[in-house]
Order: C-alpha cells, then sequence, then structure tokens
C-alpha cells in the first residue's frame, strides 16, 4: 500500500513537475488569471495524463521502439480531442476562454515525459496511478497560482467577494497588476523558492560562487558545475 | 498587399510575440537558454520548421478540415474541424522527421549544429500553438507564410536575448533558494513585462 502512496504523492511536492522537472509550464502561465478556468484546466490535464499513462502502458510490449513516439501523439491527441470536444458540448463558455491550450495538453510535456518516463516500463495500474500523482502536482501550482491571482486581482474566489470592492461600498481597490500573464511568472519563482525552503535537497548548485577576497581563507575548492536542472 | 504581410510579420514578432506574450514552448525556453550558442541554434530550427509547418496545416485546415472545403470533392456538408489536432501534430511531427533526413543527406553542416534540437522540436508547443493560432485568426495562404516566419523569429529573438541574461547572471551572488530555476521564471517575467510595452503600438 505504502508503495502505491509513494508513487502516487511522490510528484506533488517531492518531484513536482512544474517546480523541479521543470514540464508543462506553458499552460500553467496563460490559464490561471481566474480560478474557474484553472480548475477545468487541471481537471482536464489530470484525466489526459492519466488514462495516456494507462493505455500506453498496456500496449507498451507490443510497440516497436523506433516508432513509439509516434504510437504515444496519436494516443495522446486522441484522448485530447475527447476532452476537447466534450468542453466544448458541455461548457462552451470556458471552452473559449482557454482557447488553443487545450488543444496544447497534446505537446505538454508532463504526458510525453510520463510516457516515456514511467508508462513505457510500469504495469497499466501503476502507471495510472503516476499519471494521477503528476496530473495533482501540477493542479497544486496551478490552483495556488489562480487563487493569488484571482483574490488580488478582482477581489474574488469563484466569482464570490472575498474582499468587499471599493465600488460596492467596501474597502479593496483591486489590484489589475494580478491580472496581467507576466506576474505568474514571478509567482511561481517565490513557489519555487519557498518549496525549496522547505525542501533543501532541490536547490541547485551555483556554477560559480563568489570567493572571499584572501585565498588562504577558502576552505576547500568550489564544487564542479553540476548540471541537475536540465533534462 | 504588401503592408498586410509586414504588418502581420512585425505584429508577430513584437506585440503577440509566442514567448513572452503567449508563453508557448516555455519548457524548453527555459532548460536551453544557459548558453547563447545553444540558444541560438534551437533558434533557427524553429524559425526553419515555423516557416515550413504553418503554411502547410493552412492549405490542410483550408482544403480539407473546415466546414464546407471538401466541395471540390462533392462532399460540401462535410465538417472535419474535429481532427484538426491529430492532423497538425501529424503534420507537424512527419515534417520534423523529412527536415531531418534532409538535413542529414544535403546539409551535413547545419545538421550537426541543430541535430539534437530538432526531435525536440517536436514536442514544443510553440509550433503546435502557431499552427492553432493560425486556424484561429482565418488567415489565407499568404498571410499564414508571413505570420509563420514572424513567430519563429519572435521566439528566437526571445530566447537569446534570455540566454544573454543568463550567461550574465552565472556570476551573480543569490539566495540560495533562488538558484537556477527560481531566478530564471523571475527574469522571464520581467522580460515579458518589457515585451507588452509593444502592446498599444498599431501599425
Amino acid at each position: 500500500m505504502s508503495k502505491y502512496s509513494e508513487i502516487l504523492f511522490r510528484p506533488v511536492f517531492k518531484e513536482n513537475p512544474i517546480a523541479l522537472q521543470m514540464l508543462g509550464i506553458c499552460s500553467a502561465l496563460a490559464v490561471t488569471s481566474k480560478l474557474y478556468p484553472t480548475l477545468i484546466m487541471c481537471v482536464a490535464l489530470t484525466v489526459t495524463v492519466s488514462l495516456s499513462n494507462f493505455f500506453i502502458s498496456m500496449i507498451r510490449n507490443i510497440t516497436p521502439s523506433n516508432i513509439r513516439i509516434i504510437v504515444q501523439m496519436t494516443i495522446i491527441s486522441s484522448l485530447v480531442i475527447l476532452v476537447d470536444q466534450a468542453l466544448k458540448a458541455y461548457d462552451y463558455e470556458t471552452s473559449k476562454t482557454l482557447s488553443v491550450f487545450v488543444g496544447l495538453i497534446i505537446t505538454n510535456c508532463i504526458v510525453m515525459g510520463r510516457a516515456e518516463a514511467f508508462a513505457m516500463q510500469n504495469p497499466p495500474g501503476v502507471s495510472f496511478l503516476d499519471g494521477f500523482g503528476n496530473g495533482l502536482g501540477y493542479s497544486v501550482i496551478l490552483i495556488i497560482l489562480g487563487t493569488i491571482r484571482e483574490l488580488f486581482g478582482t477581489g474574488t474566489i469563484l466569482e464570490y467577494e472575498i474582499f468587499p470592492l471599493v465600488q460596492n461600498g467596501g474597502w479593496y481597490v483591486p489590484n489589475n497588476f494580478f491580472l496581467l500573464p507576466p506576474v505568474s511568472f514571478i509567482l511561481i519563482g517565490l513557489i519555487i523558492w519557498a518549496l525549496r525552503a522547505w525542501q533543501k535537497d532541490q536547490i541547485e548548485e551555483p556554477e560559480f560562487k563568489m570567493s572571499q577576497n584572501s585565498p588562504e581563507l577558502i576552505p576547500n575548492p568550489p564544487p564542479t558545475p553540476s548540471s541537475k536542472a536540465t533534462s | 498587399m504588401i503592408e498586410n504581410y509586414l504588418n502581420i510579420f512585425i505584429n508577430a514578432i513584437f506585440i503577440e510575440n509566442l514567448a513572452l506574450s503567449v508563453f508557448l514552448g516555455m519548457c524548453t525556453f527555459i532548460a536551453i537558454s544557459k548558453k547563447i550558442e545553444a540558444a541560438i541554434g534551437l533558434g533557427i530550427a524553429v524559425i526553419v520548421v515555423l516557416a515550413i509547418t504553418v503554411p502547410i496545416n493552412n492549405l490542410i485546415y483550408n482544403f480539407i478540415l473546415r466546414d464546407g472545403a471538401l466541395a471540390w470533392a462533392g462532399l460540401s456538408d462535410v465538417d472535419l474541424s474535429f481532427v484538426g489536432l491529430i492532423s497538425y501534430i501529424g503534420v507537424i511531427a512527419a515534417c520534423v522527421q523529412i527536415l531531418e533526413m534532409f538535413l542529414d543527406k544535403y546539409v551535413p553542416v547545419l545538421y550537426n549544429a541543430l541535430g539534437i534540437f530538432l526531435p525536440l522540436i517536436t514536442v514544443n508547443c510553440a509550433i503546435l500553438g502557431a499552427s492553432l493560432f493560425m486556424v484561429e485568426k482565418d488567415l489565407y495562404f499568404g498571410e499564414s507564410v508571413a505570420y509563420g516566419l514572424g513567430a519563429g523569429v519572435g521566439w528566437a529573438l526571445a530566447i537569446t536575448i534570455l540566454a544573454g541574461i543568463r550567461e550574465k547572471l552565472k556570476y551573480s551572488d543569490m539566495p540560495e533558494g533562488l538558484q537556477g530555476l527560481g531566478s530564471t521564471f523571475i527574469i522571464v517575467g520581467l522580460m515579458s513585462f518589457g515585451f507588452m510595452s509593444f502592446g498599444g503600438i498599431i501599425l
């Protein structure tokens, strides 16, 4: 049991797809200005990555390795078309807001990355859990971003007023700065800082260290450059 | 006529920059921006692939997929636009593969320079994103050539600038937790604010 919960929850904090593995950043930025579309996006991605992991893992033993990328792409794009059509049928407004970003789940590196790194080596059930866990890790970051941006940008959460606005007789002046897309970059940077202050082993070694003025004060030679985060 | 194309070209480079205004291709954008040489190589590869795939996808959309486009084959009430996603990604994967084989055979110098970046490009969301924006903007063929080229140049420009900044920044003394990824995100955010200043320009 602990093995399964380990597979499910490790991607949430220890190996977060956005904050550590640098995967799936593209969509994290553009869709988070309001919480509701963010939640829809998280559900769409989690469904896609879990199911694609499941199906890719099912046929892993009969897929010739030199055409595996095309096979994976076909499975993933079929799933994304299903998600896209379902969204257009049941929630057309949100589908307009997300515009091309639902389609871009195909090239979202989390989906491809997990298929290559996990589903090709493991049985379907475990792969499904791994996909679900990575979807959750992605969702955690997106929901934090969406909450902060909507709360400070418009004073509401899911359209429900948290901070009483000035134009409704309250005290809060909405800070439109938070609705601008570049803010999500800066917020992700700060989230990574916070996460690494807590999980010290995620800190990257600097390529160069400041040295003291006099050479005899340096205790040992500077470490060799590491390439931990290039993947 | 020529003004219209120039307008779309400049617009795609600065105002709707793929990397810094709509945030596409971020994964490779951040992973491959440590060295200027690598960044320029990837940038050129993206320009080439975008300039080829966007016009091809435009033709496929206009003559096969769009609502009523199959009128020339006698099927005027067929709407195939729902299979758009899978056709675009297929075209992109095929183009990248053909380009790779072509370069390997005829231009080995360029192949060695671009080598590792070409396969990466298939899964770069900037490429698929540009095709999807092309469909959303409803461009016709000539315009899509200008758009594909402009989008590629814009992306290449952005990754080169970021690589330049990061090369300087590695000598600086930062808090431990911001080392590497954290600081890169914040720099990209600031660069993106810079590019927003192009926003009000009307050509």
